[in-house]
């Protein structure tokens, strides 16, 4: 079965952890991934870098920025996670924007996710439309989930249109936010995110951006099957220690 | 052939809305409403009341006889030089700032490179009494003071861009950026016709107003409202646009438009994006663009600072793409040449930007008696520093 799947049917507060392929160091996003799964982490979101992240906060920013630097680009990804699956098994994504999808060509991009042991892809700045009409049919060929956005000012007629589009889950943002902005549950927040769960999706929902401890996890965890946490992690990380800072931050979520 | 946007948002193979969700309901609040409001009789009837009384438009249509006589060709300048604020930005930003109030939003953002575009926001942003936020590349803020002074001047708070290079993609990612931050109140004046459909048909429509004009005083002047050639530089490509929009659709007409070369387009410091760009995207639209091999957008090299874009809009890549438009390039030493020979054959100091599109005049070989429009997108007031460097004046 789908390891996205099994995971949503097995386990509940699930924890899932970005972080920046090629940061802090060029050869550490293997590693990174091997001690994130013996930490706890649930579920993996590795990003891969682009000039120009409009919808990051300078922390994910700053990190693409030295990934780029440090000479990280699709191709050395790709070649960087090819025994990925020797040792990993949770469930992995990719996480970032369109333009270098396209440069390195939808299909060859899909093929190659498929070929690692890629589970899906959240392409923030693809619009759904396109998805719909251009990539859905490469996306399943090669049994990639592509995940959607949802934020609190997304209709309700969209959304039921998202959750017909997605087969993994939703990514429900906490607010219409950058990344890195610390998640303030208000009633606001709190009506929208029982709305979602009134709609009865069809799709597992899992919430990010805000996300920082366990405080504001376990809070988001009563809303969502699971919530996403990346910039909190990412600025965590130190490149002389790469496992000693993951196995640290991992501490407060998985005692 | 259809040049302009079909009922998808796309010319062709460009444009689209590439925009995370967190964007969409502001995009879509646009899109929905874009042309019911400028189509509307009281916003037209606003919209051309400010641009007469406020902008000081018709712009003149100049025939420069030194020049023409010189290049063997009728030379006609738009003198979009003389509008209020110095060039054609202010077209936009009045149309803009009027369909912000009626989406009733009560806070401006947008993004400048050299500074005409946010004076331009600036500016009405003041005569609308409403709050401005301009965001500018750190290293743009220093090279383009004067402009900088006259925003803070007008009320707008200028926020640098300090990520990637600092200059104008940076400051248009960092206006996005609070855009996704203020969903609800915030309309963004996108100044040139890039970004998410329906910027580019939106800002090309209120630029069309110099095409539109240039046709009735060709007619005055000539008799003949169809020039031989029409000739505009292209950062984004707002200028062009308009200078290009009522001609589109008449192929007789020659399209020229024309990149910065900066050092040379095989210099590694150059902004000739339909030479050396590839199909991509960037800011929201599928388009050509600067890039490398892994989809990573590359630094723009121009002397000028409203032509330093790694990007064209996308009715302009399908201009390009099927040969409608000629696109070619000028380096920054022939604009400075080019900007020194009006000021001394016609008594005006072009912007930078306007000289590259006079610069091509050098290169074409006319017969005699053709027409030829160039646009004079803005005056060279702001661009003193470097011509007083450069010519050691």
């Amino acid at each position: 079965m789908n390891r996205i799947k099994k995971l949503f049917q097995e386990k509940k507060d699930i924890l899932s952890i970005y972080y920046t392929a090629g940061y802090p160091n060029l050869g550490d996003t293997v590693a990174i991934a091997e001690e994130l799964e013996r930490s706890g982490a649930d579920l993996l979101e590795i990003g891969f870098p682009y000039s120009d992240p409009v919808a990051d906060g300078p922390v994910i920013q700053a990190s693409s920025k030295l990934a780029l630097d440090n000479g990280m680009d699709l191709r050395l990804l790709f070649e960087q996670l090819k025994d990925l699956r020797k040792t990993v098994t949770i469930p992995v994504l990719l996480m970032g924007y369109v333009n270098p999808m396209l440069q390195f060509g939808v299909e060859n991009f899909c093929k190659a996710c498929a070929e690692v042991g890629v589970d899906g892809c959240i392409v923030p700045d693809l619009p759904m439309v396109e998805h719909e009409e251009l990539y859905e049919p490469v996306f399943a060929k090669y049994g990639l989930s592509n995940i959607f956005l949802v934020t609190p000012q997304t209709s309700e007629e969209r959304i039921r249109k998202i959750d017909g589009l997605s087969n993994g889950f939703i990514y429900l943002l906490s607010s219409s936010a950058t990344t890195g902005k610390n998640l303030q549950v208000s009633d606001t927040t709190e009506t929208y995110f029982s709305r979602i769960a009134s709609l009865k999706l069809k799709n597992p929902t899992m919430i990010g951006f805000g996300i920082s401890s366990k405080e504001t996890f376990d809070k988001a965890c009563k809303y969502a099957n699971g919530a996403i946490i990346g910039t909190a992690f990412v600025k965590s990380l130190s490149a002389d220690d790469v496992q000693g800072s993951v196995k640290n931050f991992m501490k407060e979520f998985k005692p | 052939m259809n040049y302009f946007v079909n009922e998808k948002g796309y010319y062709g193979d460009f444009g689209g809305a590439y925009i995370p969700e967190m964007l969409y309901p502001n995009v879509e609040e646009l899109r929905q409403n874009y042309l019911k409001i400028i189509e509307d009789k009281d916003f037209q009837k606003e919209f051309h009341q400010l641009l007469k009384d406020y902008v000081g438009r018709p712009s003149p249509l100049y025939l420069a006889k030194r020049l023409s006589q010189k290049y063997n060709a009728n030379i006609f300048l738009k003198r979009e030089d003389l509008n209020h604020t110095g060039a054609h930005k202010i077209n936009n930003t009045i149309g803009q700032i009027l369909l912000a109030e009626r989406l009733g939003k009560k806070r401006i953002i947008a993004e400048t490179g050299a500074g005409q575009h946010g004076v331009a926001t600036a500016t009405v942003c003041a005569l609308r009494g409403l709050e401005c936020v301009v965001y500018m590349g750190e290293i743009d803020i220093q090279r383009q003071a004067p402009n900088v002074a006259r925003m803070k001047m007008l009320g707008a708070k200028v926020v640098p861009a300090t990520s990637g290079s600092k200059t104008l993609k940076d400051a248009t990612n960092e206006a996005m950026r609070d855009w996704i931050n203020n969903p609800v109140d915030t309309h963004y004046i996108i100044g040139s016709v890039v970004g998410p459909h329906p910027y580019p048909d939106m800002v090309a429509l209120f630029q069309s107003i110099i095409s539109e004009e240039t046709k009735k005083q060709l007619i005055e002047q000539t008799g003949n409202d169809q020039p031989d050639y029409v000739l505009a530089c292209v950062g984004g490509g707002s200028n062009a646009m308009g200078m290009f929009y009522h001609f589109i659709d008449d192929e007789k007409v020659k399209l020229i438009a024309v990149e910065a070369a900066g050092k040379g387009v095989d210099s590694g410091f150059s902004a000739a994006t339909t030479t050396l760009g590839k199909e991509g995207v960037l800011h929201g639209s599928r388009s050509i663009l600067m890039q490398t091999e892994d989809g990573q957008v590359v630094e723009p090299h121009s002397v000028s600072a409203g032509l330093d874009y790694p990007g064209i809009g996308p009715q302009h890549a399908h201009l390009f793409k099927t040969g409608r438009g000629q696109y070619v390039s000028i380096t920054d030493d022939e604009s400075l040449e080019a900007g020194l020979l009006l000021t001394q054959m016609e008594g005006i100091i072009p912007a930078i930007e306007s000289a590259h599109a006079l610069a091509y005049l050098e290169k074409m070989n006319f017969k005699g008696g053709e027409n030829v429009v160039v646009c004079l997108s803005g005056r060279g007031d702001k661009d003193m520093d470097t011509y007083m460097r450069y010519f050691g004046l």
